[in-house]
């Protein structure tokens, strides 16, 4: 099956929605005058419409979730960051946060390329497990990301009303309380996400291989990111541990996580490195 | 016909003069009567406020209406007309309509954009209504004022930020609490400062407001009237605890909240942050508090510069709105104008249709053997002529007030067509 020419163009349009948005955002956030972009959110809907379209031919055209590749792997996160965006605009209205979802999520749909003709995998890719694995892990890095776009905002906010800033710029910035309220609600679902993620990852390794963990880089990476946000959730539980810290930490946490996502991938052996995937 | 405007501001005129020619709500309905009733003037309206007093007037002739306004001012002031003079502002025809536009618009306020004006002008205008001295003029003029300074404040920033430093103050808020719905705050002190905070509190819908002080009973009265909740004034560490929100404005010499209650406090909250508001000076709040994570602090000087530059905005926008006065301004002017040229253009109307239906009764009457529908067209052929060569002539003197330099077309057209010596309607 091949999607041809109308591929190439939507994929192109969804780099076109979504670039275009994200530049109405930062208008709307540094220049007082611009008014709310109600546009944008038909345009990021379109945007993320066309982008499901091209994810779900590739997945019905192979049968496997398409995320073995690491091209494959970066269009499917740009889609889960996307996704997690809509998800905030229409449930909370922060606009504001596709000022770092939306890039990343431009960029990383424009690095994985267009789609090409769907080729067939090994067999042992077709277990359900697998796509209950990649759509959790993926969903769950995204929100985690989510978290982070938020403390972003969060620590901009905050250094804007210590340094008395001048109250017109970035007049648009929502609330320390919501912006707090998003970066707790995205850790704490991210994490669910995640940990879900890798217990499938480690039902469909036992079915494969007959076992569970084989500290493989990528395992280990990812054991790590997830002690790390474990441990943070915990402070934040236990002790309140919200406000600047916990922000700055997750700014931390989300260059571990970059670290997982994008270098473990080609450490070590296994089914995870990118480059053994393809084809 | 013309509008006259006299007044005095805040501009223009000391408090001690404003006293005394401010006028009650019910002293108006009497002067309005006085001031139609005096001759020269046929419509009046009187706006009185704290910052200004302004009398609004249609009629004949303007020197013997503002003579008669002077008069009532002069008198009311317990002066000679000479001596209020030079506190007086005297504007006429397109010069008063700006003025109104203006004044309507918040524009000419002691604090400008401040919303309250509007609605005294508004509510001068319904008195001037209810004793029926508005009339044509005046009412087409006020509601045009309305429509202008709807217009000012959705086109222009002229009513935008705060620009008292208690309002500042609840604004701040903003950026760090999504709503107040569901927030407490804590008023140290109970002054004037804190009572205003508290109100713009309220109005923003706090859920709950504590009142501490020193002497407890104005704790107590001030809680009352704002539907708090007073607090013992020794209890101030632990009572800090349970406050999002914290405005201090006490006479106390030494700050009265250090780091270690903050301290103590936030770690009490759990981390969830506090903001304070010192508008007291000395400062109330140690300024080392700022220090601490989740704790925002802003004093007097940081509000004082928020309002200061929320003013500063307030008057660039002064040229916007000012445009959109004047643009406005001359469509009210160009309607005024035609008004005045209307009395004109209905005579020589008039005059010429009786001319047509004369001639048009001798043609038809030589004519006999017609039908209906051939008399029908030459009846609809005569006013068609009429019209086209009517036409140019009336948009000139309807335009600029019919005036070409110092030449009036209506004074010219009355003239050539020997309008003077008719009387309209015979």
């Amino acid at each position: 099956m091949d999607l041809g020419i109308a591929g190439l163009v939507l994929w192109k349009i969804v780099i076109i929605c979504y670039a275009v948005v994200s530049g109405a955002i930062f208008l709307y956030l540094t220049r007082e005058k611009h008014s709310d972009p109600h546009w944008s959110r038909v345009v990021v809907t379109g945007g993320f419409l066309a982008q499901s379209v091209l994810v779900a031919w590739l997945w019905i055209g192979t049968g496997i979730l398409p995320v073995a590749s690491f091209s494959k792997a970066l269009r499917f996160f740009s889609w889960a960051l996307a996704a997690l965006y809509i998800f905030v605009l229409y449930r909370y209205r922060v606009v504001q946060l596709g000022l770092v979802l939306l890039p990343l999520a431009t960029i990383m749909w424009a690095l994985g390329g267009p789609m090409r003709e769907a080729k067939a995998f090994s067999p042992f890719l077709l277990s359900p497990w697998l796509t209950i694995h990649g759509i959790l892990s993926f969903l769950g890095e995204a929100t985690l990301v989510g978290a982070f776009g938020a403390s972003v905002l969060y620590l901009v906010q905050e250094r804007r009303i210590r340094k008395r800033m001048s109250p017109s710029f970035l007049a648009r910035l929502p609330s320390l309380e919501v912006l707090d309220h998003i970066t707790y609600r995205c850790m704490a679902w991210g994490f669910i996400l995640l940990t879900a993620g890798i217990i499938a990852g480690a039902i469909w390794a036992n079915e494969a291989w007959g076992s569970y963990w084989t500290w493989q880089a990528k395992e280990t990476w990812a054991l790590a990111t997830w002690l790390f946000y474990a441990g943070l959730l915990h402070q934040r539980v236990s002790s309140g541990w919200g406000g600047r810290k916990g922000c700055l930490l997750l700014v931390v946490g989300f260059c571990v996580l970059l670290f997982t996502f994008i270098g473990a991938g080609f450490m070590g052996s296994g089914p995870h490195r990118f480059d053994r995937l393809q084809g | 016909m013309s509008l006259l405007l006299v007044g005095a501001n805040h501009k223009t005129a000391p408090v001690e003069f404003r006293e005394k020619i401010a006028f009650a709500k019910d002293e108006i309905p009497e002067l309005l009567s006085r001031l139609v009733a005096s001759g020269p003037i046929r419509e009046a309206m009187i706006l009185s406020t704290c910052n200004r007093t302004e009398f609004l007037a249609e009629g004949e002739e303007i020197h013997s209406s503002l003579e008669v306004i002077r008069q009532i001012l002069a008198s009311r002031a317990n002066v000679s007309t000479r001596e209020i003079d030079p506190y007086l502002y005297v504007l006429t025809g397109l010069d008063a309509v700006r003025h109104v536009f203006s004044v309507a618009s918040s524009m000419d306020s002691m604090v400008v954009g401040e919303p309250q004006i509007l609605g005294q002008v508004k509510e001068a205008y319904k008195i001037s209504v209810q004793c029926k001295t508005a009339g044509c003029t005046i009412n087409r003029l006020m509601h045009h004022a309305f429509r202008v300074s709807k217009r000012v404040r959705t086109e222009t920033d002229i009513g935008k930020g705060a620009v008292s430093v208690a309002y500042a103050a609840v604004e701040m808020a903003r950026h760090v609490f999504d709503t107040l719905r569901n927030k407490t705050a804590l008023l140290v002190g109970a002054g004037e400062m804190i009572e205003t905070a508290g109100l713009h509190l309220k109005q923003k819908g706090i859920a709950k407001t504590y009142v501490t002080n020193r002497t407890f009973w104005r704790a107590k009265a001030l809680a009352h009237r704002l539907g708090g909740e007073a607090l013992p004034f020794e209890s101030l560490g632990s009572s800090l605890a349970m406050a999002d929100m914290v405005i201090t404005c006490t006479g106390a010499t030494e700050p009265i909240i250090k780091k270690e209650q903050v301290k103590a406090a936030i770690k009490a909250r759990r981390n969830r942050p506090i903001f304070f508001i010192d508008i007291a000076v000395p400062r109330d709040v140690h300024p080392s508090v700022a220090e601490l994570q989740n704790v925002f602090l802003y004093d007097l000087d940081d509000l004082q510069k928020v309002v200061d530059n929320n003013k500063a905005e307030r008057m660039m926008e002064l040229e916007k709105a000012g445009e959109i006065v004047a643009e406005e301004a001359r469509k009210f002017s160009l309607w005024f104008s035609s008004l005045e040229a209307e009395p004109t253009i209905r005579q020589l109307l008039e005059w010429a249709e009786e001319i047509r239906l004369e001639e048009l009764r001798r043609t038809l009457k030589r004519l006999r053997r017609l039908d209906e529908r051939e008399v029908e067209a030459i009846d609809l052929m005569t006013r068609a002529l009429i019209k086209k060569l009517f036409h140019r002539p009336i948009v000139k003197m309807k335009r600029d007030g019919g005036r070409d330099g110092s030449a009036s077309f209506i004074a010219l057209a009355r003239e050539l067509f020997g309008l003077d010596g008719r009387e309209s309607g015979k």
